[in-house]
C-alpha cells in the first residue's frame, strides 16, 4: 500500500502541474489571440480534466494512508507513530489527521474536492472558473510538493518493524477529535476557492459583482465549516484538557481564529460590493489575507514556530511554507498594481451614520481584533528577534486587549442593522434605538440588583474586572438582542398586515423571502446568546480537596460526596475513577464519575471531565489523580455559569448559516385578473375549444 | 433644549464610560488567597504545557506544585506583586510571565494594539467626513418629511430589499 500510495501523491503532482500549466497557457493564448496548433479551448478543458483526476489521485493516496492505519501496517513510519493495533476504529481514521503528513495530506485532498466540485460547476462561467481551477492547482501544487518531498505520509519505518504501533496522542483519543479537524480544515481549505475567484476575476478584469455571487455559497459554507471546528475544539478542551475552560488564547486557537475574523468581516463588505459597487480594494484584499491567514495557521500549528499545546515539534516545512506566502503575496500586489483600476468604486460614503459606514466600523473592529491577535501570537519571535529572548503573550494580554475590541464589535452588531442605507436622520436613530436602550439599561439594573456589582465583586470587596466586562456583555446582549428582535417583528407585521398571517407565520414568510438578512440575523442572535455564555466566565467558582471515602466537599449549590473509587481497563487504556454522589438542598440529585486514563501504547495519561449541564450552570469535576504522598485522590469540582448558552448560541449560528444559504423566495405576486377587449374571431374559424380559451379571460402574472 | 439636555447626558455617560474604563484598569488584589490566584494567572507553568501556573492540572506536571508552593511562600514572606513576578523572572526566565512587561521593547505589546485601533478609527472616520463633504447632496434629503418618506419605503421594501 506504501507503494501505491506514493505513486498516487506522484500522480497527484504532475496532474496539478499539468493542471497549472496547460490551464494558464491555454488562458494566456485566449487573453493574446495567438494562434497554435491545439485550441486554446481544448487545452483549458485538458486541464480541466487533469484537475479531476488528481483529485482522483490524492484521494486513492488517502485510501491508502487509511487502509494502511486499519491493516495495522507498520511498516509506514507515520502508521507506526500515530496508531496501535488496540486503538479503536474511528480513532484509527483520525490518524489520518493526527500527524504533520497526515494532516498535509488531508489538506491536499480537501482541496482536491474543493476543486473537483469546482471544475465540475464550470459551465455557470467557463473562463472565470478556468482561471479559479489554475489558482487552485497552483496552490494544489504546493501542498502535493510537500507531501511527496518534505513530509511524507509514507516513508517507511528505518530499521525493525515494530510489533506494535506507539498509539495515538491520548488528548485526540476523544469523539469530537474525529469531527473538529476536518472541519476545521475543511473552514481553512475552503478559503481557497474564494481566494481564486477573487484573484481570477481581477487577473481577468472580470465585469461587475457576478463572482461575488458565485462565490457566495462558497464563502458562507466555509465559514460555517471553520466557525464549527472552532467550536468543536473548544468543547474539546472544555471535555478534555480539564482546566474548566474552553479558551486559552493558544497560538493555534488563535490560527484558526484570525481567518475566521477576516472572513467575517469579508462577508460583512462584500454586501457592500454587491449593493453599492463600494469596497471593491478592500474586498479583495480581505480575501487575500484570509488566504494567507490560512496558511499562516497551518504553518504555525504544522512547523512549531511558536509554543504551543498543539504545534508540533520543529520541522524543515516552515521554510517551504514562509516561500510560498512570499509568493502568494507578491502575486496579490503585483496583479493588484496591475489591475486596480479595474476596482474603482462606484459610489462612495455619504454620511458617518448609515448602514455602510457600520459594515466599514464593523470590517475596522473586526481587522483589529484580527491584528490584536497576529501581535499577540507574533510577538514572542519579534521579541526573540529584537530583544534576543522570548518572551510569553497568554491569557492577561488577550484578556485586557481583545475583550474591550469585542465588545464594541457586539456594540456595532446591535447598531448596525438598525441603521439605513446612505443616510439616517437623529429622528430616526431616536426611534429605532429607543426600545433597545430601554432594554440594556433594564438589562443593568436587573444585573445589579442580582449581584453583579463590578464595584465590590472581588473577595477583599475592590472593583473586578471581570465582573465589569461581563456587565457590560449581558447589558449589550440584551440591547442588541431587542433590537434584532425589533427588525424581526416590524418585518413580520407589515407582511402580516399585507397577508393576514398570524405573526408567527409572518415571521417565516419574511425570513424566506430573505434568507440572507434574517438567516444573518439568526446568526446574530447566535453571536449575543454566545456572548453571554461567555461572560458566565465571570463568575466561574472552583475547589479542589483530597476526598476520602464519604468525604464531602461543597461548590455552589452542591455538595460532592465520594461513595467509592474504582479502575477498569481493556486493552486500550486503564481508567481509574471517582463515583460522586452529589446533593442538593439536602436531597440526593445525581452522580459522576470523573476519571483518569492511561493509554496503554503511549503509557500518555488523560482526564476524562465529567459535566453535569444545566442552563444556569455547568457542575464540572475533575479526577486529578492521588496524592504521593496520602495516597488520596484529589477531586476539582468547577461551578461554571452560563456555559450551555455558549454551545447553545453555536447551535443558533449553525442554523442561521444554513438559512442564508437557502435561496430566497421570489417576491410573492397576486394573480390579478384583467379585462381585456373581445376581438373578433380570426378567419378560419378557431376550434370550438379554442375560441372559448381565446374568449375567456387572461391572467397575468406579475414580473419578479 | 432638548438636544442640549441629549448632548449633556451622552457628555456624561461618556466621562463615567471612560472612569469605569480607567477605574478597572487600576485596581488590583490585595488579599493573600486573592493575591495567589492573581498571581497564578500572571505566571506561566514552566514544564513546557503552555499552560497559566493557576490552571495547569495535567496529571503527572514536574514544576507546577513546586511553583505554587514558591508563590505561596513568596506571597506569605510579605513581597509585593512586582518583586514577586520579577523573582520567578529572574529564576525562570522572562516566559514565566503570562504577559509581557510594561517596560522597554515589551511595552510595545501593550501599545501597538490601541495604537493601530486609534489610528484606523480616526483615518476611517476622516475619510468617511471627506467623502461626505466632497458630494453635492441636497440637503432636502435630509428633512422630516424626506425621513418619514424613506422610513416608509423601508419598512414596506423591507423584507425583499436584499438589505442585508
Amino acid at each position: 500500500m506504501a507503494t501505491f500510495g506514493v505513486l498516487a501523491l506522484l500522480i497527484a503532482l504532475a496532474l496539478a502541474a499539468y493542471n497549472l500549466i496547460a490551464g494558464t497557457v491555454a488562458l494566456r493564448l485566449l487573453a493574446t489571440g495567438q494562434p497554435a496548433r491545439i485550441s486554446p479551448e481544448r487545452l483549458a478543458d485538458t486541464a480541466r480534466r487533469a484537475g479531476i483526476a488528481g483529485f482522483i489521485a490524492v484521494s486513492g493516496a488517502a485510501f491508502a494512508l487509511v487502509w494502511s492505519v486499519f491493516a495495522n501496517d507498520f511498516s509506514i513510519a507515520y502508521i507506526m507513530e500515530h496508531s496501535n493495533r488496540a486503538l479503536p476504529a474511528p480513532y484509527k481514521f483520525a490518524a489520518l489527521w493526527s500527524g504533520q503528513e497526515g494532516s498535509l495530506l488531508l489538506w491536499a485532498w480537501l482541496l482536491g474536492a474543493y476543486g473537483f466540485v469546482l471544475r465540475l460547476r464550470h459551465h455557470t462561467d467557463v473562463k472565470l472558473y478556468a482561471y479559479a481551477g489554475a489558482i487552485l492547482a497552483a496552490v494544489q501544487v504546493f501542498f502535493l510538493a510537500i507531501v511527496n518531498f518534505a513530509a511524507p505520509p509514507f516513508a517507511l519505518t528505518q530499521g525493525a518493524i515494530p510489533e506494535d504501533g506507539f498509539g495515538l496522542n491520548a488528548l485526540l483519543q476523544y469523539p469530537e477529535m474525529v469531527i473538529h479537524p476536518p472541519m476545521l480544515y475543511l473552514g481553512y481549505v475552503g478559503f481557497s476557492v474564494p481566494f481564486a475567484f477573487a484573484l481570477a476575476a481581477l487577473m481577468m478584469r472580470y465585469p461587475g459583482e457576478k463572482w461575488i455571487k458565485i462565490t457566495r455559497v462558497w464563502t458562507l459554507t466555509t465559514w460555517l465549516f471553520l466557525t464549527c471546528g472552532i467550536f468543536l475544539g473548544m468543547h474539546w478542551a472544555y471535555a478534555v484538557l480539564g482546566w474548566g475552560g474552553y479558551w486559552g488564547w493558544d497560538p493555534v486557537e488563535n490560527a484558526s481564529f484570525m481567518p475566521w475574523l477576516t472572513g467575517t468581516a469579508f462577508m460583512h463588505s462584500v454586501m457592500m460590493q454587491e449593493k453599492k459597487g463600494m469596497m471593491k480594494s478592500w474586498n479583495v484584499w480581505l480575501i487575500f489575507c484570509t488566504f494567507l491567514l490560512t496558511l499562516l495557521g497551518t504553518l504555525l500549528t504544522r512547523a512549531g514556530l511558536v509554543s504551543s499545546v498543539h504545534a508540533f515539534a520543529q520541522s524543515s516545512i516552515g521554510t517551504w511554507f514562509v516561500v510560498f506566502m512570499g509568493i502568494v503575496l507578491a502575486v496579490c500586489i503585483f496583479t493588484y498594481i496591475l489591475q486596480r483600476s479595474h476596482l474603482k468604486a462606484e459610489h462612495q460614503l455619504e454620511s458617518l451614520v448609515s448602514r455602510e459606514s457600520s459594515f466599514l466600523f464593523n470590517n475596522l473592529v473586526l481587522l483589529t481584533a484580527c491584528f490584536v491577535i497576529l501581535w499577540g501570537t507574533l510577538f514572542p519571535v519579534l521579541s526573540e528577534y529584537v530583544q534576543g529572548s522570548k518572551v510569553t503573550v497568554g491569557a492577561p494580554f488577550y484578556n485586557r486587549v481583545a475583550v474591550p475590541i469585542g465588545l464594541f464589535l457586539l456594540f456595532l452588531t446591535g447598531v448596525g442593522p438598525l441603521l439605513p442605507w446612505r443616510a439616517t436622520s437623529l429622528r430616526a436613530i431616536r426611534r429605532n434605538f429607543i426600545l433597545p436602550t430601554v432594554a440594556l439599561w433594564a438589562t443593568v439594573i436587573v444585573c445589579i440588583a442580582v449581584g453583579v456589582r463590578p464595584w465590590s465583586a472581588s473577595p477583599d470587596g475592590g472593583f473586578d474586572t471581570g465582573s465589569f466586562y461581563a456587565l457590560i456583555g449581558f447589558a449589550l446582549s440584551a440591547a442588541v438582542f431587542t433590537a434584532i428582535v425589533s427588525e424581526f417583528l416590524r418585518g413580520a407585521a407589515v407582511i402580516a398586515k399585507q397577508t393576514r398571517r398570524n405573526l408567527l407565520s409572518s415571521i417565516y414568510q419574511l425570513t424566506r423571502r430573505n434568507t440572507r438578512r434574517y438567516g444573518g440575523y439568526f446568526i446574530h442572535i447566535g453571536v449575543v446568546i454566545v456572548v453571554v455564555g461567555l461572560s458566565g466566565a465571570a463568575f466561574n467558582k472552583s475547589v479542589e480537596k483530597e476526598l476520602a471515602l464519604h468525604d464531602k466537599m461543597s461548590v455552589g449549590p452542591y455538595t460532592l460526596e465520594c461513595v467509592g473509587f474504582t479502575q477498569d481497563s481493556n486493552p486500550n487504556y486503564n481508567s481509574e475513577f471517582a463515583m460522586l454522589d452529589v446533593y442538593s438542598g439536602g436531597k440526593k440529585q445525581f452522580q459522576m464519575t470523573p476519571e483518569k486514563r492511561v493509554y496503554l501504547a503511549s503509557q500518555q495519561p488523560q482526564t476524562m471531565v465529567a459535566v453535569h449541564s444545566v442552563p444556569g450552570w455547568d457542575l464540572y469535576v475533575v479526577y486529578e489523580g492521588t496524592n504521593p504522598d496520602t495516597d488520596q485522590p484529589i477531586i476539582k469540582a468547577f461551578l461554571n455559569p452560563l456555559v450551555g448558552w455558549l454551545w447553545a448560541g453555536v447551535v443558533l449560528i449553525v442554523l442561521g448559516t444554513i438559512v442564508a444559504l437557502v435561496p430566497s423566495l421570489k417576491p410573492l405576486t397576486a394573480a390579478t385578473k384583467v379585462p381585456v377587449l373581445r376581438t373578433a374571431p380570426a378567419d378560419p374559424v378557431l376550434h370550438p375549444t379554442d375560441q372559448k380559451r381565446s374568449a375567456g379571460t387572461p391572467v397575468m402574472k406579475g414580473g419578479d | 433644549m432638548p438636544t442640549s439636555l441629549g448632548s449633556t447626558f451622552w457628555e456624561r455617560a461618556l466621562q463615567a464610560g471612560t472612569l469605569a474604563i480607567v477605574v478597572c484598569f487600576t485596581m488590583g488584589a490585595s488579599d493573600a488567597g486573592l493575591r495567589f490566584n492573581d498571581l497564578g494567572h500572571r505566571l506561566m507553568c514552566t514544564c513546557g504545557c503552555a499552560q497559566l501556573l493557576g490552571e495547569c492540572n495535567h496529571v503527572g506536571c514536574t514544576e507546577s506544585g513546586r511553583e505554587r508552593a514558591e508563590l505561596s511562600a513568596a506571597i506569605a514572606s510579605g513581597l509585593s506583586d512586582k518583586e514577586i513576578l520579577d523573582s520567578f523572572a529572574r529564576k525562570y526566565g522572562a516566559t514565566v510571565l503570562a504577559a509581557p512587561s510594561t517596560q522597554g521593547f515589551n511595552l510595545v505589546a501593550w501599545i501597538a494594539p490601541f495604537a493601530v485601533f486609534l489610528a484606523a478609527l480616526l483615518g476611517t472616520i476622516l475619510l468617511v467626513r471627506h467623502w461626505s463633504v466632497g458630494r453635492t447632496q441636497p440637503s432636502e434629503t435630509h428633512t422630516p418629511e424626506m425621513d418619514a418618506l424613506r422610513e416608509r419605503i423601508r419598512r414596506e421594501t423591507d423584507a425583499a430589499d436584499g438589505g442585508f
